[in-house]
């Protein structure tokens, strides 16, 4: 067997059983890491295809912030593991629902697309790597819908700062350039005092 | 054996495992005397002597920590999740060696020359936030879990930057590659003609920035011994404490390696001329290395540890905005003058 074969049998492996432990771990933290150990699979198997780029992005859009923020609400949230799971049952039948129909989706995508799993991935243009031949096309052909999402996402930026910024009045601010504006001559003064007058 | 063999990966498969542990071995050996040297210049500056009993000169006191680290016994808390308390460490000790595979240590030497080393270097640095998380979470303790938090907010916050840093770079130097990177930087003008200079500002918010996400002093908040005793490694003992430090200082090696690479002209000579030219590139890079780290240490030494509404304030409204403004004058410049301009 060939090695690429051997990782990308591998990859899927732990990526399918890490996304099962996701919804079948007790705490939800465990959850996250499993979900955190997906996303580095995945990245995995996109660099087998030779989609180094998306891989490294990957890494570091998802599993460098995104799940890192995850977490950090996920260990805050004082949760409740029983009620948790009282729930599990009640909205099983509904989330069995949504994974059939995605699943079959995958199933009916993939076999329309791609002939086979491992189908080759076109062949790269010699010379031109991955991330020249992605920005290419971004900045080329795409333009308009990558400003667009990046208008999106400044929107979106925007409408999360007018949320959570408020001024509170009374709150005292360290004001840096008053700080580093001092000098000797504005902020010490040397006096001669007379004895028992005082200053 | 034969028929595994002739398959052709068998052989490059041993040559990457041989020079893997080449590297980590002196990686390892490197690092203890990083750590010697960081307390003896810390030593220095206090007008103290630092370590000076095991071995002459106390050069063997870091393998002694070693020793007493591996033989002590672990404790682990009752009230701990036992499996993330102990997958914390390895974390944070494997991700801080792995970075090393990327880093060319002379022209072409490296474990694997891949396209994206910058990024991969980025994410690597970007994961290493959880081996903070997970153990502040995992020790289910106080202090551990507040030095988590910290920790998450100080080190998205100075990737921010450092990212926008690298853009700066691989703008000038039109590839992701850190071998190409260090290539472009070769020039006539030697010292000079390295990006330390004409991106002089960049360079200062990246060395600050990789204080930050290393967790050095100033930036030590996580670990700040006044306010939340050690930080996230409060609960851990032996080994597992210990690497936590290694994982510290192999980030910190990793950062002073990366500055070498992008901004001090990684194995190049400082001047082109045939003294210097006859010095090994590797040489020169281990010295550009210790230079860096010696600054590193020296800021340790001299400068008070940040306030944590300071330390927010520095990364998100000083350096993004000129890391961000240097992007877009980088950027117009090469366009303007066509230097460095690529295909």
């Amino acid at each position: 067997m060939d090695v690429a074969a051997v990782f990308f049998y591998l990859f899927s492996a732990v990526t399918v059983a890490s996304g099962f432990m996701v919804i079948a771990a007790r705490n939800p933290v465990h959850s996250v890491l499993f979900l955190i150990l997906a996303f580095v699979n995945s990245a995995g198997l996109f660099l087998l295809l030779g989609a180094e780029f998306l891989a490294m992005i990957l890494v570091i859009v998802y599993v460098g912030a995104v799940a890192v923020l995850f977490l950090f609400v996920v260990m805050m949230l004082d949760v409740d593991f029983a009620e948790l799971k009282q729930g599990f049952l009640q909205y099983l039948p509904l989330g069995v629902i949504i994974g059939a129909i995605v699943l079959v989706e995958l199933v009916a995508g993939a076999l329309t697309l791609v002939p086979s799993p491992l189908g080759k991935p076109a062949a790269p243009t010699p010379g031109v790597s991955n991330t020249q031949a992605l920005g290419r096309v971004l900045y080329t052909q795409y333009l308009y819908f990558f400003e667009v999402a990046g208008l999106v996402l400044l929107v979106a930026m925007i409408g999360a700062i007018v949320l959570t910024l408020r001024h509170k009045r009374g709150v005292r601010r360290q004001s840096v350039a008053a700080q580093v504006a001092r000098t000797k001559a504005t902020s010490v003064e040397v006096r001669k005092v007379p004895s028992r007058t005082g200053v | 054996m034969d028929s595994l063999a002739g398959n052709g990966w068998v052989w490059p498969l041993l040559i990457i495992i041989g020079k893997s542990l080449l590297i980590l071995v002196a990686g390892l050996i490197f690092v203890a005397y990083v750590l010697y040297a960081d307390r003896k210049v810390w030593a220095a500056v206090q007008l103290r002597r630092g370590p000076n009993v095991v071995g002459p000169w106390g050069l063997l006191q870091s393998f002694a920590d070693l020793m007493k680290f591996v033989f002590k016994e672990p404790v682990i808390p009752a009230g701990a999740n036992k499996g993330v308390f102990l997958l914390a460490p390895l974390i944070s000790g494997g991700l801080a060696l792995s970075s090393w595979a990327v880093i060319p240590l002379n022209d072409g030497w490296a474990v694997a020359n891949i396209n994206v080393g910058v990024l991969f270097i980025f994410a690597i640095s970007s994961l290493m936030v959880y081996g903070a998380i997970m153990a502040g979470w995992a020790s289910n303790s106080k202090y551990p879990l507040l030095a988590a938090l910290r920790s998450a907010a100080q080190m998205v916050s100075y990737e921010v930057s450092i990212g926008f840093v690298f853009i700066t770079v691989l703008l000038c130097a039109g590839s992701l590659n850190l071998n190409d990177i260090v290539s472009a930087q070769d020039s006539a003008w030697g010292l000079f003609g390295w990006y330390w200079l004409p991106l002089l500002p960049m360079f200062v918010v990246f060395f600050v920035s990789a204080l930050a996400e290393t967790n050095r002093p100033p930036f030590d908040l996580l670990e700040a011994e006044s306010e939340l005793v050690a930080g996230y490694m409060v609960e851990y003992s032996s080994a597992p404490y210990m690497l936590f430090m290694l994982g510290e200082y192999v980030a910190i090696i990793t950062m002073c390696a990366m500055t070498t690479v992008l901004f001090l002209g990684g194995w190049l000579p400082p001047f082109p001329v045939p003294p210097f030219t006859w010095i090994s590139g590797l040489i020169w890079f281990v010295l550009k290395i210790c230079l860096v780290f010696f600054m590193f240490a020296m800021v340790k030494a001299f400068v008070p540890r940040y306030r944590y509404d300071q330390l927010m304030r520095l990364g998100w409204k000083v350096f993004l905005p000129v890391s961000l403004a240097s992007v877009v004058v980088v950027a117009g410049v090469l366009e303007i003058f066509g230097a460095g301009a690529h295909p």
